[in-house]
């Protein structure tokens, strides 16, 4: 936490400020936990770039415009030393980029986060809390029926079924750690938070796991980047992230309103 | 010594008889009629691709937009769009033009043979990559359209015929029309290597290949690694959707309401196999352009390549790591983190050999004066666009920075720099370079492209690359994913804009430049068609060696563009590597490989690796 403050301080304001999300120019506000160690990375390795591109491209016109030069020139000057410089810059952005994503990838999330499985269908995206006995119950694709309120095949006969909540809006508490069930019933689907900074395929006959903190309370975008069908681009659900409190609220008239 | 520019044969063919003439050309087996025959494929593909990628373009920002003779643009239609596009693209022009157009126009020729290894292979080859052109256009017109799957076809999605529009006849017709392009890439790429193993004149050692030669050795190595797996693959699908078998498709899986049970299949299995051949397959395509920008830098520059003997280590590097780092597309698509760690640093070792490169091309111009006809400027351009596309390459090594830019417009500017417009680049220098090769008849020598009309043509091409792709990772890293049929106005579910629609209109105003871009970019491509048609007929005769190079197709005997009878074709031999020029103050002279005088600067020869010149 106090790394990611930290990080975050020394950017650039522009980059994290919130009136951003008006702008074309930079990326999405940022409301994880891990993205801003995230954004000062990929905001290092664009400048990283940038200053590559226009350093060689600064040799290239200076190289055509000078006058003609023959001298023979020392080969560990323009091709070693160059591509050593390159490879140690190289390998430590590559360094830097394996711990923070041996950070949100190696290991899977705390036992206490919260569980919340996500389901993407032909053309929309479904939301599963297990309910008071902390069990998902099990799904049958065969009982798969969208009409009657059962898009996910829920099995009545399985006793930790009945107290599960499907939704179309996925609602989480800031600032604890939440462990998604990533599914997929028919094709493959990107689950993609963009504010999140939180991208994976959902993959038909795999369930895969994804751990993040959401913190800052609001409403983001949840996208399906990964082409699944002529309604692709309408395959979007909203996040919404409460303070904690009101979230123990939504939940718990949730669980009311359940038959 | 040599003979005149265009002996006339001794015993000219009989003209007339239409009939003859035509099967002559259609049946040839003269590997330069068949290097023209790509070419002419090519041109037709990129014209067709262009066109579509303006449909996409325009869909975008101004969506209500009817297209004549068809109504509005519906979702399926601009996936569609996007999937023929990319295809045809990458197949038809990028895979077809440098490898198989320019490669067989000028390969044997570059190494001193005859003819191509195999000739009736070569032109077996031809006609099963036109079928796959006619094949794939025709998939445009069937019951349920075009597949709609992009050019990776994902199943299920794409293995189930009933998973939406474009998934029935649509996606067979496509898998086949890769199929066959599958087929023919493999027999032209076998036909390659051979003709390179065996066909090489004396004197042409490993060391004293033009390094296009080499760009073409190792793009053909790879594609018969590559295009061998992807047929397999294909053929996997096909009997996925067929024969009720379940490579691809887990137990249980239930789409468009129909449940599917059968075996343990997964869908990560087409990933692998399809990626192992897509990602060699982008090696394939700018290969052969990096060969003829180091030779073309160097011939404009008058000075040796520099670091030759690495150019061609490097060359054949990338070739090897390309066909080790296919994960790197699989970041976020459910492989397993340590492989994603794997595969990044397999990435990011190829940005060596690719920087190895680069520093090579910027120490051959560096204070050279070179001098800039056309096939310079576009080498440069080719120079520059790799730089500037490569260095994004990289950023999406990275998993953790791939987890945000996947599948979104900064992935979709990336690989246009690096691989359409630099591969692009590459096709348009080598147009304007080898031109008298492909005009020079019987009757007359070649012709050259109009110098002004090229300056013309390379200047706003290369503005509106830049116009059009650079703004494109700043709609990418704003979020704007790629395959949206729409960015405006997306319901969310309840029916009111949602944060997504909110999120994806914000780049709309950049999105209009990026189209109005593209639309500049694609109009200046018009001023090249007309350069073409006009220079064809009442172009300037080039000379027998107009650019000074050193390299064997530019042999006066090897001029003549229909193929000469064995007694006029003195046998060759090589004495030196390409590329050796020599200057004092005022004077540039060069020293082509065939020619067997050696002036008193050629005992160093291959000692000067140490120095650019
Ligand atoms: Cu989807
Ligand atoms: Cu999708």
């Amino acid at each position: 936490m106090i790394c990611s403050r930290l990080t975050s301080a020394c950017l650039p304001s522009l980059w994290i400020d919130r009136a951003a999300i008006h702008s074309p120019w930079l990326l999405p506000a940022d409301a994880s936990a891990h993205g801003p160690a995230l954004d000062h990375h990929l905001l290092l390795n664009l400048w990283v770039a940038l200053a590559l591109l226009t350093l060689a491209h600064l040799i290239l016109l200076i190289g055509l415009f000078a006058r003609r030069h023959s001298e023979p020139t020392r080969l560990w000057r323009i091709e070693y030393l160059p591509l050593t410089v390159l490879a140690l810059l190289f390998a430590s952005l590559t360094l830097k980029a394996e711990r923070l994503w041996a950070a949100s990838r190696y290991t899977g999330a705390s036992p206490t986060a919260l569980q919340v499985e996500v389901t993407g269908v032909q053309f929309a995206w479904y939301f599963r809390y297990p309910g008071p006995d902390a069990t998902f119950g099990i799904t049958r694709p065969s009982l798969v029926a969208p009409g009657e309120g059962n898009p996910l095949g829920l099995d009545p006969s399985d006793p930790h079924s009945a107290d599960d909540q499907v939704t179309s809006q996925l609602v989480l508490p800031a600032n604890r750690e939440v462990d998604l069930r990533l599914r997929a019933q028919d094709v493959i689907h990107g689950f993609s938070i963009p504010e999140m900074r939180l991208k994976q395929n959902a993959v038909p006959g795999q369930t895969i796991h994804l751990h993040f903190t959401p913190t800052t309370p609001g409403t983001y975008a949840i996208l399906c980047t990964q082409l699944c069908g002529l309604g692709h681009y309408r395959m979007n659900a909203t996040l919404l992230i409460l303070p904690p409190n009101q979230f123990a609220t939504w939940l718990a008239a949730k669980q009311k309103a359940a038959p | 010594m040599t003979p005149p520019f265009n002996t006339p044969p001794a015993h000219p063919h009989p003209t007339t008889v239409n009939i003859r003439t035509l099967r002559a050309v259609v049946f040839t087996t003269d590997h330069r009629v068949i290097g023209i025959q790509y070419l002419v494929l090519a041109l037709i593909s990129v014209v067709i691709g262009t066109l579509l990628s303006l449909l996409m373009r325009i869909h975008l920002v101004w969506p209500n937009w009817p297209l004549p003779l068809h109504g509005p643009i519906l979702p399926e239609d601009y996936l569609a769009l996007v999937t023929i596009h990319g295809t045809i693209m990458l197949f038809f022009v990028l895979t077809t033009a440098p490898q198989s157009g320019f490669g067989n126009l000028i390969l044997p020729a570059q190494i001193g043979a005859r003819t191509m290894a195999f000739p009736a292979l070569n032109a077996a080859s031809f006609w099963l990559t036109a079928a796959a052109l006619v094949v794939l256009l025709g998939s445009t017109f069937v019951p349920g359209g075009a597949a709609i799957s992009g050019w990776t076809a994902y199943p299920p999605l794409s293995a189930i015929t009933s998973a939406g529009p474009g998934q029935a006849l649509g996606m067979d017709l496509w898998l086949t029309s890769i199929a066959l392009f599958a087929i023919a890439s493999t027999a032209s790429s076998i036909n390659t290597l051979t003709t390179i193993i065996r066909n090489r004149c004396t004197g042409m050692t490993w060391e004293r290949l033009p390094l296009t030669v080499w760009g073409w050795f190792t793009a053909a190595l790879l594609s018969i690694i590559a295009f061998s797996v992807l047929l397999a693959a294909i053929l996997l699908l096909l009997c996925d959707r067929h024969a009720g078998t379940s490579f691809f498709l887990p137990n249980g899986d239930l789409v468009n309401g129909i449940l599917h049970k059968g075996g343990n299949g997964s869908p990560l299995l087409w990933l692998h196999l399809f990626w192992f051949f897509g990602h060699p397959e982008v090696y394939i395509a700018i290969l052969p352009g990096m060969g003829l920008t180091s030779m073309l830098l160097a011939n404009f520059s008058h000075r040796r390549v520099f670091t030759y003997r690495t150019m061609i280590a490097t060359t054949l590097l990338i070739g090897f790591l390309g066909i080790l780092l296919w994960g790197h597309h699989m970041f976020v698509a459910g492989l397993n983190p340590f492989a994603s760690s794997a595969f990044s640093i397999s990435t990011m070792a190829i940005a060596l050999p690719a920087a190895a490169k680069v520093l090579s091309w910027l120490a051959t111009t560096w204070r050279s004066r070179p001098s800039y006809k056309t096939p310079m400027l576009f080498a440069l351009g080719f120079v520059s666009l790799f730089i500037t596309g490569g260095l994004t390459g990289p950023i999406l090594a990275q998993p953790i920075l791939d987890e945000y830019l996947h599948n979104t417009f900064f992935v979709v500017a990336h690989f246009h720099l690096i691989m359409a417009m630099a591969g692009v680049f590459g096709l348009y220098a080598a147009t304007y370079y080898w031109f008298p090769l492909l005009t020079a008849t019987r009757n007359h020598p070649g012709r050259l492209l109009s110098e002004p009309l090229g300056h013309l043509h390379f200047w706003c091409t290369l503005l509106g690359a830049y116009a059009v792709f650079l703004p494109m990772h700043l709609t990418g890293l704003a979020g704007e994913p790629r395959h949206y049929a729409q960015l405006t106005g997306i319901p969310g579910p309840g029916g009111s804009l949602s944060p997504a629609g909110a999120l994806l209109s914000h780049t709309l105003p950049l999105n209009q430049f990026i189209t109005y871009a593209a639309i500049f970019l694609a109009t200046a491509q018009l001023v090249f068609l007309f350069n073409l048609t006009h220079s064809l007929r009442k172009g300037k005769f080039a000379s027998s060696n107009p650019w000074r190079a050193t390299t064997l197709e530019w042999h006066p005997t090897m001029n003549p563009f229909t193929l000469l009878t064995a007694s006029d074709t003195p046998e060759m031999s090589v004495h030196r590597a390409p590329c050796h020029y020599q200057s004092n103050k005022s004077e540039v002279s060069f020293l082509p490989q065939w020619e067997p005088i050696p002036l008193a600067q050629d005992e160093i020869e291959d000692a000067t690796d140490t120095k650019p010149e």
